[in-house]
C-alpha cells in the first residue's frame, strides 16, 4: 500500500489535468475563430457603394462620407468626469445617453466593435479626430452613407441602415454598424452595390498595441468597390408620376412592353428618399412606419392587392375567344345588369344594347362578359374543369402568382380554379352562377397594379410578355436571361386584335373617349371597383377604386401603364387621366393636356381617405363632392420645374 | 573493459528519452512565448530565448559530468552537498539580489543563479542518506522530527526570503517519509487537515464543526472496541474545529493581501462584483489570460509560434511559470496532453526504478525525485488551468531559467547514475 500511494496520486493528477484540459480546450469552447479572437484587431476597409444611375444615364443617387464612433467596451478605460463632459459634449450626447448607449454595447459584447454615436457630422467629426486618442476603446470607423441627387422614387431606390442582429447571426459577412440595402433596389442589389468591405488583421499585445500584420498580412483582403448600376427607371417620367399621385393613394406602374422594363414605379402617398439618410434615419423611418393609414413605406404599385376590376374583362374575352365559345359577333343583351332568371346577378350602367364584343369591352358591359365568362366555365360538364382552364390562360398573363423580379417587395395577387371553389363551397356544389363576379375583375380576383401593366403589356405584344424588371445593366456584368426571354401567353396571336381593337374604342367613343391625347393611339380599359373595409368590425362600403389600364401605341407600343387611384370614384375620372398623362408625357416627352393636368393637380382625395376615420357617418360615390385645391397646380409645376 | 561497457549502457534509457522530450519541447515553447517579430539568431544571447539555448547546451555538460562520478560520491557526500546548499542559502541575506520582492538570486555579472533550485537536490540527498542510516527508525518520533528538520531548515530560509512557493516544494517530502514507514495516522492527519481547511475556508467554521461532529458521532458509534472514552472523541473535535477556525483566522489575518485574495478567487469566496472586477485585473489576470489562451488552442492548437496569444503577450510570466499556457494554446489538447503524459510516465518511470534499487539510499533518493517532481508538475499546471491557487512555482524542464533547469536536471541525473549502479549493489 505505502508503495501505491504516490503512484496512484500521479495517475490521479494525470487524469484530473486531461479531463481539465478537455474541458477547457474542447468541450467549452467554439472552434477558433480569427474573428473573435480578441488578440487580433480587425480593421474593415468599406469599399464605396455603387452609383445609380436611370435609364438616361441621370444619376439618382451617389454617396457621402460618414463617420460612427464605435466602441469595444472591454477597452474602455473609464472616464473621469472631466473627460466624460468633454467627451460627451464633442459627440453632443448627454451623460444619460452615455451610459445607456454602453450599457447596450456591452449587452451585445464586450469584445467586439459596437456602434456607439453612428453617423456623425463632417464638422463634428474634425473635432473629435484630434482628440480621439484620449478615449480609450473608442475609434472612429468611416463609411459611406447615400447622397441621394433627387426627391422622388424612395419606393424604387430604397435606402440603407444599420445592420441588426439577426441578419449578423444569418448573413455573418456584416458586422455590428455595418450598412445594408433596406428597401428597394438597394435591398435586392445589396451585394452588386455594396462590393466587398476589405479587412486588415493586426496583432496586438496586451496593451492594445498594435504590434503588425498577423502572420504578414496573408489573410488581408483589398476591398473589391461596389459596381454602378443603370434602372430602367425614367426618373423624369417617375417625377410627373409622383406629382400626379400627390394627394392621392394608389400606385402607377408604367413598363416598356417591348423589354419588360419599368418606366415609372409611382405609389402614392411618397416621401424624400432623403429622409432616410444619416442620423435621422431610424427616427423618420418609424415615423413613416407607423403610419399604418396612409401607410407610406408601402409600396401600392407593387404590394396593393386590389380587385382588378373591369380591365380584366379583356381577359375573359381573350379566353372566350380561345377556348372558342363565343365569336367577336355574338351578341348579348344587357337590361341594366345581367338576370340569372328574375335575379339580378350584376348591374350594368346605361349603354346601348345588345352589345357584341367590341362594344362589350369599349362601353365596359357586365351583362356581356358574365354570359361570356359563364360559357367559358360551363364549356364542359364540370365547372371545376371549366374554371381550371380560365385559371391556366389568365395566369398564363402573369397574374395570380409572383412576378419573380428583381423587387425587394411583390404579392402573388390571386386568381381561382377550380379546386379553390371546391375547398370554398364543397366539391361540386357550386356553378357558374355563384361566381360571376369573377367576369368583371371583382368577386375572389385580385391583382397588383404591376400585374395589370405586365397584362397590359402581354396584350399589346400580342400574346407574349418579359418579366417586368428594373435593372437595366450593371457595370461589368450582362442581365440576367429570365429577363430578356419572352414568356408566351396561352391565348393564340389572331385573338388579340379584336380585343385590342376593343380597347383602342375605348378611347374612340368608349369610357375613356374624353381621355384622347391627340397624336397618340392608346388602347386602354376603365375600372371601377367596389371596395369594403371593416370600420369597428362592421363591414362598410367606400368609394370605388379608379382603375385603368392601356398601352400606347396601338401597333408595337412603347408604354403599357396600370394606375389604381383609391376610393378615386369610376375609372376615368382619376386613373384614367393620369394614365392618359403619362402616356403623353413618355411619348411625347411633354404634356399638351394642360387642363386635364390642371384637374388632377387641383383636385385632391383627402378628405375621402380621412371619412372613415372621422367617426362621422359618411357618403360615398356619387353622393360626394370632390375636394379642390386652390393654385395648387401653379404651385407644384414651379416646384417640379425647379427641381428638374 | 566490457564491464565497463556494459556498465555505461546501463544507464535507463527511457527516463532519459523522457527528459529529452521534455527540454526540447520546453525550449521550443520559450522559445515561442519570448520572440518578437522575427528570429533571426538562435544563439542571440540578448533574447530570452537564446539564453535559454545556452542552457540546454550546458545542462549537457552537466549531464555528462554528474555521470561520471563515482555513484557512491553522492551518498558519502551527501552531508557535504546539504551543508554547502544550507550555506548558499544564508549568504542570500547578505549578498542576495532581490528580484519582484524575493531575495533569492546570486548576481554574478549578467547572470543570477537561484541557490533554492539547488537546494531541491541536496535536501534530498541528505534525507535519503539520513534515512537509509542503519540507526533510523522512521517509526520513531525522535528520528521523524530529525528528518523533518532536514527539510524545515532550507524550507525556513526560502521562506524568509519571500519565496513561499518554493518553500511549499519541501511539503512533497511527506510522500518519501510514508514509503520510509511514517505511520497510516499522518497520512489521515494530513487528508483530515486538508478538508478541514478547505471545508474552513469554503463553508465557515460552523458548518465544517457540524460536518465533523457528524463524522465524529458516528464514528463513536459504529466503534469495535469501547476501550476509547467519549472524552478522546470530543477531544478529536474540539481540536478539529479549532483547528478549522485557526484557519480561518490565519487566512484573514495572517496572509498578506495578495495571497488571500488568490485562495478567496480560488474558493469563489469573494461575493462583491466590484472587488471582483478589481481582483481580475489584479490577481486574476494572469489566471484569465493563461486559461483564455490555454481555451483558444481548441483541439489541435494554433501551430508552433502562430498563438495569437502568446505572440501578443496576453499571459504575463508567460516564459517561466505560465509556459504551459503556450504549450496550451499553440499546441492545443493534444499537445498540452503529450506533456501531462510525458510527465506522468517520467514520474512512473522514476517511482518504478526507486522501487527496484537495492540499496535503501538510492530508493528514498529516487522516491524524493518522483515526489519533488511530482508536487512542481501539479501545482504549476494545476496552477495555469486554474485548479488551484497560484503559486509561483516553475514547470521542470519548461520555465525559462538555468537555475531551475540545472537543479533539476542534476536531481534527476543523480538518481540516474544511482540507478546505473544498483547491478554492484549488495
Amino acid at each position: 500500500m505505502r508503495k501505491l500511494l504516490l503512484l496512484m496520486t500521479v495517475v490521479l493528477v494525470g487524469i484530473i489535468f486531461i479531463a481539465r484540459l478537455f474541458y477547457l480546450q474542447v468541450y467549452n469552447t467554439s472552434a477558433y475563430n480569427l474573428y473573435e479572437d480578441s488578440a487580433i484587431k480587425k480593421e474593415f476597409n468599406y469599399p464605396k457603394r455603387g452609383y445609380v444611375y436611370d435609364r438616361n444615364g441621370k444619376l439618382l443617387v451617389a454617396n457621402q462620407p460618414s463617420y460612427d464612433v464605435m466602441v469595444i467596451p472591454r477597452e474602455v478605460v473609464p472616464l473621469d468626469s472631466a473627460n466624460l463632459n468633454e467627451f460627451c459634449n464633442l459627440l453632443k450626447i448627454t451623460k444619460e445617453d452615455y451610459n445607456r448607449k454602453m450599457d447596450r454595447a456591452t449587452n451585445y459584447s464586450p469584445r467586439l466593435p459596437s456602434p456607439f454615436v453612428p453617423q456623425l457630422s463632417k464638422s463634428d467629426y474634425a473635432v473629435l479626430q484630434e482628440k480621439m486618442r484620449k478615449y480609450e476603446g473608442f475609434y472612429i470607423q468611416k463609411r459611406s452613407l447615400r447622397s441621394y441627387q433627387t426627391t422622388i422614387g424612395a419606393n424604387v431606390l430604397g435606402d440603407i441602415g444599420e445592420v441588426n442582429r439577426s441578419i449578423i447571426s444569418k448573413q455573418p459577412y456584416y458586422k455590428m454598424g455595418d450598412l445594408i440595402g433596406k428597401q428597394g433596389i438597394e435591398l435586392s442589389y445589396e451585394t452588386t452595390l455594396r462590393g466587398t468591405k476589405g479587412i486588415k488583421f493586426i496583432q496586438k499585445d496586451r496593451f492594445n498595441k498594435n504590434i503588425g500584420p498577423y502572420k504578414d498580412g496573408i489573410y488581408d483582403t483589398l476591398p473589391k468597390p461596389g459596381k454602378d448600376i443603370t434602372i430602367t427607371i425614367d426618373s423624369e417620367l417617375q417625377a410627373y408620376g409622383e406629382l400626379l399621385m400627390k394627394h392621392k393613394r394608389g400606385g402607377i406602374v408604367a413598363l416598356d412592353p417591348s423589354s419588360g422594363e419599368i418606366l415609372a414605379m409611382v405609389t402614392g402617398p411618397s416621401y424624400d428618399p432623403n429622409l432616410l439618410v444619416g442620423r435621422d434615419r431610424s427616427k423618420n423611418f418609424s415615423k413613416l412606419y407607423r403610419d399604418s393609414i396612409a401607410n407610406p413605406t408601402f409600396d401600392r404599385g407593387l404590394q396593393a392587392q386590389y380587385p382588378p376590376g373591369s380591365p380584366f374583362k379583356v381577359i375573359n374575352a381573350l379566353i372566350a375567344l380561345q377556348e372558342d365559345v363565343v365569336d367577336t359577333n355574338d351578341r348579348f343583351t344587357c337590361r341594366m345588369g345581367y338576370y340569372y332568371g328574375s335575379r339580378r346577378l350584376t348591374g350594368c350602367h346605361h349603354h346601348k344594347s345588345p352589345v357584341d364584343m367590341n362594344s362589350g369591352i369599349a362601353q365596359s358591359c357586365n351583362a356581356y362578359f358574365v354570359n361570356v365568362y359563364r360559357r367559358i366555365v360551363d364549356k364542359y360538364d364540370d365547372a371545376g374543369k371549366g374554371m381550371n382552364t380560365w385559371a391556366k390562360h389568365a395566369r398564363s398573363f402573369g397574374l395570380g402568382n409572383f412576378l419573380n423580379n428583381d423587387l425587394s417587395v411583390g404579392q402573388p395577387g390571386r386568381i381561382p380554379d377550380g379546386d379553390y371553389y371546391d375547398r370554398a363551397y364543397g366539391d361540386n356544389r357550386w356553378g357558374s352562377t355563384y361566381i360571376v363576379s369573377n367576369a368583371i375583375g371583382q368577386g375572389e380576383v385580385e391583382a397588383t397594379p404591376i400585374q395589370l401593366a405586365n397584362m397590359a403589356a402581354a396584350i399589346g405584344n400580342r400574346g407574349y410578355y418579359f418579366t417586368p424588371h428594373i435593372i437595366k445593366s450593371i457595370e461589368g456584368e450582362t442581365i440576367p436571361s429570365q429577363y430578356t426571354t419572352p414568356k408566351y401567353t396561352t391565348i393564340d396571336k389572331e385573338h388579340f386584335e379584336p380585343v385590342i381593337q376593343g380597347m383602342f374604342d375605348v378611347y374612340n367613343k368608349g369610357t375613356a373617349a374624353t381621355l384622347k391625347v391627340p397624336g397618340i393611339d392608346i388602347c386602354g380599359k376603365t375600372g371601377t371597383a367596389e371596395n369594403f373595409v371593416k370600420i369597428d368590425s362592421v363591414k362598410t362600403q367606400l368609394t370605388d377604386h379608379s382603375i385603368f389600364v392601356a398601352f400606347a401605341p396601338k401597333d408595337n407600343p412603347k408604354i403599357a401603364i396600370a394606375v389604381f387611384v383609391e376610393n378615386g370614384y369610376w375609372g376615368s375620372r382619376f386613373a384614367g387621366r393620369m394614365a392618359s398623362l403619362m402616356i403623353e408625357k413618355y411619348i411625347k416627352g411633354e404634356v399638351t393636356l394642360k387642363h386635364m393636368e390642371n384637374w388632377i393637380l387641383t383636385h385632391s382625395l383627402e378628405n375621402e381617405y380621412a371619412k372613415p376615420y372621422s367617426g362621422e357617418p359618411f357618403k360615398i360615390n356619387g353622393e360626394t363632392t370632390l375636394q379642390v385645391i386652390d393654385n395648387y397646380a401653379i404651385e407644384n409645376q414651379n416646384q417640379s420645374t425647379v427641381k428638374q | 573493459m566490457l564491464r565497463e561497457n556494459q556498465r555505461r549502457l546501463k544507464f535507463d534509457w527511457l527516463t532519459i528519452i523522457l527528459f529529452l522530450l521534455l527540454v526540447a519541447f520546453g525550449y521550443l515553447n520559450i522559445l515561442s512565448a519570448s520572440h518578437t517579430g522575427e528570429i533571426t539568431n538562435y544563439f542571440d544571447t540578448s533574447e530570452l530565448y537564446g539564453k535559454q539555448l545556452v542552457f540546454v547546451g550546458l545542462t549537457f555538460v552537466l549531464i555528462i559530468l554528474i555521470l561520471s562520478v563515482e555513484a557512491k560520491f553522492y551518498e558519502r557526500f551527501a552531508s557535504v552537498i546539504y551543508l554547502i546548499a544550507l550555506l548558499a542559502l544564508v549568504g542570500l541575506f547578505l549578498f542576495g539580489k532581490e528580484i519582484n520582492g524575493a531575495r533569492s538570486w546570486y548576481a554574478i555579472g549578467s547572470m543570477t543563479l537561484q541557490p533554492s533550485e539547488f537546494a531541491k537536490f541536496a535536501t534530498a540527498l541528505a534525507v535519503s542518506k539520513y534515512i537509509s542510516d542503519l540507526q533510523t527508525n522512521m517509526q520513531t518520533i525522535k528520528d521523524q522530527l530529525r528528518a523533518v528538520a532536514i527539510i524545515m531548515i532550507p524550507a525556513i530560509l526560502i521562506l524568509l526570503q519571500n519565496d513561499a512557493g518554493s518553500t511549499i516544494v519541501y511539503a512533497s517530502f511527506f510522500f518519501v517519509f510514508y514509503r520510509e514507514g511514517l505511520q497510516q495516522v499522518y497520512l489521515a492527519i494530513a487528508i483530515i487537515t486538508i478538508l478541514l481547511a478547505v471545508l474552513g475556508l469554503k463553508f465557515g467554521v460552523l458548518i465544517t464543526a457540524v460536518i465533523t461532529a457528524i463524522v465524529i458521532t458516528s464514528s463513536y458509534f459504529l466503534r469495535k472496541t469501547k476501550r476509547t472514552s467519549i472524552f478522546q472523541y470530543l477531544l478529536v473535535f474540539i481540536v478539529c474545529v479549532g483547528f478549522s477556525y485557526g484557519v480561518k483566522l490565519f487566512y484573514e489575518h495572517g496572509l498578506k493581501e495578495h495571497q488571500q485574495n488568490r485562495i478567496s478567487l480560488w474558493l469563489r469566496l469573494e461575493k462583491d462584483p466590484a472587488k471582483l472586477e478589481r481582483m481580475k485585473k489584479a490577481e486574476a489576470y494572469n489566471l484569465i489570460q493563461s486559461e483564455q489562451a490555454i481555451s483558444s488552442g481548441g483541439f489541435s492548437g494554433k501551430g508552433f509560434l502562430e498563438g495569437t496569444r502568446t505572440t501578443g503577450k496576453f499571459v504575463p510570466e508567460q516564459e517561466t511559470d505560465y509556459i504551459f499556457s503556450t504549450v496550451g494554446e499553440e499546441w492545443g489538447f493534444l499537445g498540452s496532453s503529450f506533456v501531462i503524459i510525458v510527465f506522468v510516465l517520467l514520474i512512473i518511470r522514476v517511482l518504478f526504478l526507486a522501487e527496484s534499487q537495492k540499496s535503501q539510499f538510492s530508493r528514498v533518493y529516487g522516491y524524493g525525485v518522483a515526489s519533488i517532481l511530482f508536487v512542481h508538475f501539479t501545482i504549476n499546471i494545476g496552477m495555469v488551468m486554474g485548479l488551484i491557487p497560484t503559486v509561483g512555482i516553475p514547470l521542470p524542464f519548461f520555465s525559462y531559467g538555468g537555475s531551475g533547469l540545472w537543479g533539476f536536471t542534476i536531481l534527476l541525473f543523480i538518481f540516474i547514475k544511482l540507478d546505473s549502479n544498483k547491478i554492484n549493489e549488495w
